[in-house]
């Protein structure tokens, strides 16, 4: 069992804070670059070079190349962030979703609906 | 003098934006929460206002982290929508009222609140989208003036901080002297949390309470740090700090003139009330 972090005291959360930040500066930046079409287009014509552009560390490359949430979530990613990059691909937020939860879209949509108690 | 004639607040996911472009406000999964806002377009209707201030919180449109402001304040002529990743349809823009927002500033920074001036400020869908669903033909009939609160980048600012906000706000408002109605929206939330392995998470129970704490008792979200709200609440959900702005600009009594509550739209529990001041 990992230690618990102070910082962090909700269970499968990581609240974005200011070590978060940090961590995730250049690949949340990349990531705000897809607002503009131009940049999305550029970026799956050559993924390579476009996080060499953004100086991204290995640990993102490689959260990236795997298009991992819960990867991306570790290297920095920001939600609101890599709700951008996610839109790239065309999932939506049930798709990133039941990636994170390990469980099927459908399976996902039941676990909102069961909400309504 | 200008005053308060009623706050609104209301969920702002950005597949509502989806939804209005498809034209899916019939469709079964959306229904109940179109048909939410009926009541809420009749009562603007009545209410003719002439300014909305817009309440809510930025999602890496106009503020990327290089700085981030807690709380910033819109000070130009216009405010334009813009992509924001997903291709979705922008919508027109929206006339500013800087003479207000300049008179907002030099009452809240009086007031001890130091917010960040904008004279350029593009708006998102937690602007735009709440609009469009009280004015659905786009054909904007008031002016508009943005306040944003960080809800994205920890530490946020407290529950209590953004009541008094709300209060500090409406007695800005309160001073104008312009004869101007004012409606106060609030954008954002219920529960809901996009990121982690607690993804999905939607808390009906806090959500009720909270609403029900709208109306008679809007301190009682102060009890809660920010990380607890995010523990009630989800990550995203915390934007219910934009409500709590929202409320904190009406009197202590307040009448529910409509309320709606649904769950779920995309990941999350939308909520809608249009509260109006009791004189």
């Amino acid at each position: 069992m990992p230690t618990p972090d102070p910082r962090q005291p909700v269970a499968g959360t990581t609240i974005f804070d200011g070590e978060q930040a940090r961590k995730g500066y250049a690949l949340n930046k990349m990531c705000y670059s897809f607002n503009e079409a131009a940049n999305r287009q550029a970026f799956l014509a050559d993924e390579q070079a476009y996080c060499d552009a953004y100086a991204l560390n290995p640990q993102q490359r490689d959260a990236i190349r795997n298009r991992n949430v819960l990867q991306l979530i570790q290297a920095g990613g920001n939600a609101y962030y890599l709700a951008k990059f996610a839109g790239i691909f065309g999932l939506d937020m049930q798709d990133i979703g039941a990636q994170q939860t390990g469980l099927s879209k459908d399976e996902f949509k039941a676990k909102l609906l069961a909400a309504r108690g | 003098m200008a005053h308060i004639v009623g706050a609104i607040t209301t969920s702002h996911v950005p597949a509502i934006g989806r939804a209005i472009a498809k034209g899916l406000q019939q469709d079964p999964y959306w229904k109940p929460f179109f048909d939410g806002f009926p009541p809420v377009r009749e009562w603007l209707a009545r209410a003719r206002p002439d300014v909305v201030v817009v309440v809510y919180n930025d999602h890496g449109l106009n503020f990327f982290l290089d700085k981030m402001p807690t709380f910033a304040i819109g000070a130009a002529e216009q405010y334009r929508n813009a992509d924001e990743g997903w291709g979705i349809p922008t919508v027109p823009p929206f006339e500013g009222d800087p003479a207000l927002s300049w008179h907002l500033i030099e009452s809240l920074v009086a007031q001890d609140f130091d917010l960040t001036t904008c004279q350029e400020m593009v708006v998102d869908h937690a602007f735009t989208l709440p609009m469009a669903l009280c004015w659905p033909e786009m054909d904007w009939p008031v002016r508009t003036v943005p306040v944003c609160v960080n809800t994205v980048q920890a530490p946020l600012p407290s529950a209590q901080r953004c009541l008094r906000l709300g209060q500090a706000l409406g007695r800005a408002i309160a001073s104008w002297p312009a004869d101007q109605r004012v409606v106060v929206m609030g954008t954002g939330g219920l529960s809901h949390q996009l990121d982690g392995e607690r993804a999905g998470f939607i808390n009906k129970e806090f959500d009720l309470q909270f609403m029900r704490s709208m109306r008679s008792d809007p301190s009682w979200a102060t009890q809660f740090s920010t990380t607890q709200l995010v523990e009630q609440a989800g990550t995203q959900g915390v934007e219910l700090l934009n409500w709590l702005v929202a409320r904190g600009t009406l009197p202590d009594q307040v009448r529910i003139v409509h309320e709606n509550y649904h769950i779920p739209i995309s990941n999350t529990a939308s909520g809608l009330m249009l509260l109006e001041p009791m004189r």
